[in-house]
């Protein structure tokens, strides 16, 4: 039931009405309301019942064994929130001078070295409000490089097919024409292929490395070196950054731009769609176009970097610095870590994955690479069981429901048939990927012995299972009943 | 996979093409294809008059697992498109080689027909596609 639809004439919510309704007290007579908003009316208990009951419908990271690991969102320990809640950090004013923002700002500052450290990018900017964003920055810099040396026809971004899928779009947003480069056998970059199109017309390269095929692209030395020939830059899209981390830096492979997800890596929440934050870093010759806000400091204080001493920017993203919240999380989640704790996130990361990775070989499923070492995930294909019992990726996935735990990511890379991208991270515990394990293991016999229960799957879950189709199509998210 | 009428001519990234009497050809996406798909859910065409060279990216198939780009088989005008899908995208899984088909060109350069695999041949490649 919609809390719409639980709502009654006249019933009251006290405790959440605003505590300083007065201050709005020198609004003019004309811009205030004649009527109340349509709001749900509901007592303080019905609104808790309410959302108590749809959160415990929630699968989520808090909950369940959930497998979707980095790419969705990772674990974020709650001290990172409670910290960053403090309230001068919370309470602190976009425009307050900076003489009296000297905490906030060193945070910033701070965060932006440990990001500089870590990818190997001698400078970066926080201020993307989301790895979407993040994108569109490094791509609009690029762009702004060559224009700045009158190197004009480049008018081509080079993505190969397991890149991050929102790769080709930013390319095409920034008014690029894509070139999609084909994967050989073993899941790396054809270079044969590379070669052939690489040229004076390349404005750069767009890769995910380790790509989502769940592999380290090994030869991606020899790629940098064929694509700065060519005058083109190479950029990094930071989606699988957590298997990496203070293991092998961006930077040091070649890149020229990287874009890094918070909230894969940094464990900053993600949930609803953000607030996110994809800070960007770059090579020497790309910092003139960097975006601002960059926090600077002198020695003995910090202060806004403007646009007088950085006339080539791109230009703010936002009004302020981003998701400035979203950042001090990030922050105190890598203080928290510290140098040694980002090599052991790799560590746990990658260590889990081969480890759910060679036990599920074991238990006889087909790999999409297995002679390759898993990075913080790895491919099963489904393929064997699609083509001799008809069950297909989805069919397990709905049936992993079932038995408690999320399914992995379905159906990409686009490039395996019927497969599960899998992904851990790491704070499972040895326990849970066993469970993981005996569920896929049970769901298999299953599949061979009754079938339906996988095609009919979930069967416990508040919802059964969903006309995907429908709600592609005719998508309905508004409701349109009146407020009793 | 033997369902494939004879008279179509495929490419690598699995669409097909049918040379109509007048010259025309019309283009659309494998039965294989729109399997690996799934349920379609929108189709995005190309425009009339627009002119396409041979791998160009022309029109988007998006079905709940995927969106993925058609390609033009051959260089050529576009001289009708099936406006159709837009309401029934799903006729692509029905009907891949019929009512599916998704628009008609007038090539430039017919010869580039000939470099075109036979069903048989499309069938060999689907077998041994990488994956």
């Amino acid at each position: 039931m919609l809390i719409f639809e639980q709502s009654r004439q006249g019933r009251r919510a006290q405790a959440q009405a605003p505590a300083l309704a007065d201050e709005s007290a020198d609004i003019p007579d004309n811009l205030l309301r004649t009527e109340p908003p349509k709001m749900p009316e509901v007592s303080e208990m019905q609104a808790v019942r309410h959302y108590t009951r749809l959160s415990q419908k929630n699968f989520s990271i808090d909950t369940q064994f959930y497998p979707l690991g980095s790419c969705t969102m990772k674990y974020n320990p709650r001290a990172c929130n409670s910290l960053a809640m403090l309230p001068g950090f919370l309470a602190r004013h976009p425009y307050a001078p900076e003489a009296m923002g000297q905490g906030f700002l060193a945070c910033m500052y701070e965060l932006q070295e440990m990001l500089k450290e870590v990818t190997g990018m001698p400078a970066v900017s926080l201020t993307p409000a989301a790895g979407a964003q993040g994108e569109f920055t490094g791509v609009a810099m690029i762009r702004a490089y060559h224009d700045a040396r009158g190197d004009t026809g480049r008018s081509e971004i080079l993505v190969p097919d397991a890149a991050h899928g929102t790769n080709p779009a930013t390319a095409t947003m920034c008014g690029y024409k894509v070139r999609e480069i084909p994967t050989d056998r073993q899941g790396d970059v054809d270079l044969a292929a590379l070669r052939e199109v690489v040229g004076s017309g390349t404005a750069g390269i767009m890769l995910t490395n380790p790509s989502t095929l769940g592999v380290f692209e090994r030869r991606i030395e020899e790629i940098a070196a064929v694509i700065h020939e060519a005058g083109g830059l190479l950029y990094y899209d930071g989606a699988n950054l957590n298997a990496i981390l203070g293991k092998v830096r961006p930077g040091d492979m070649g890149f020229d731009v990287i874009h890094m997800n918070l909230h894969k890596t940094f464990s900053t929440p993600h949930g609803g769609g953000g607030p996110g934050a994809g800070p960007v870093g770059v090579s020497e010759r790309l910092e003139p176009f960097l975006p601002l806000p960059i926090v600077g400091y002198d020695g003995d204080e910090y202060y806004w970097i403007t646009e007088e001493v950085r006339p080539q920017s791109i230009g703010r993203l936002s009004a302020f610095m981003g998701n400035a919240g979203v950042l001090m999380r990030a922050y105190i989640y890598a203080r928290m870590l510290g140098h040694e704790g980002m090599h052991r996130v790799a560590n746990f990361a990658t260590l889990n994955a081969n480890y759910l990775m060679a036990r599920l070989a074991q238990a006889g499923f087909d790999l999409a690479f297995p002679e390759r070492r898993a990075t913080h995930e790895f491919i099963v294909t489904l393929k064997r069981q699609q083509k001799e019992l008809g069950i297909t990726a989805m069919d397990f996935a709905k049936r992993l429901l079932d038995y408690n735990m999320h399914a992995p990511t379905t159906y990409f890379p686009l490039l395996v048939p019927e497969c599960l991208l899998i992904e851990p991270t790491e704070t499972e515990s040895k326990e849970d990927l066993d469970a993981f394990v005996d569920a896929m293991v049970q769901i298999q016999k299953e599949a061979e012995t009754s079938p339906e229960l996988l095609k009919e799957a979930p069967h416990t879950q508040p919802v059964r299972r969903l006309d995907e189709v429908r709600a592609a199509k005719q998508l309905d998210l508004v409701w349109s009943g009146t407020v009793a | 996979m033997s369902n494939i009428p004879v008279d179509l001519k495929f490419v690598k990234t699995h669409e097909w093409t049918r040379l109509n009497d007048d010259g025309s050809v019309t283009v659309g996406i494998s039965d294989n294809a729109q399997e690996q798909l799934g349920d379609m859910v929108f189709v995005e065409l190309p425009e009339v008059g627009q002119e396409l060279t041979a791998d160009e990216a022309c029109a988007v198939v998006e079905s709940v697992k995927a969106a993925s780009d058609v390609y033009a088989p051959i260089s050529g005008e576009v001289v009708e498109v099936n406006e159709g899908l837009a309401d029934s995208p799903e006729t692509v899984n029905q009907d891949a080689y019929g009512k599916g088909w998704i628009f008609r060109m007038q090539p430039s350069n017919a010869v580039e027909l000939d470099g075109l695999m036979e069903p048989e041949a499309y069938e060999t490649f689907l077998a041994t596609e990488a994956h």
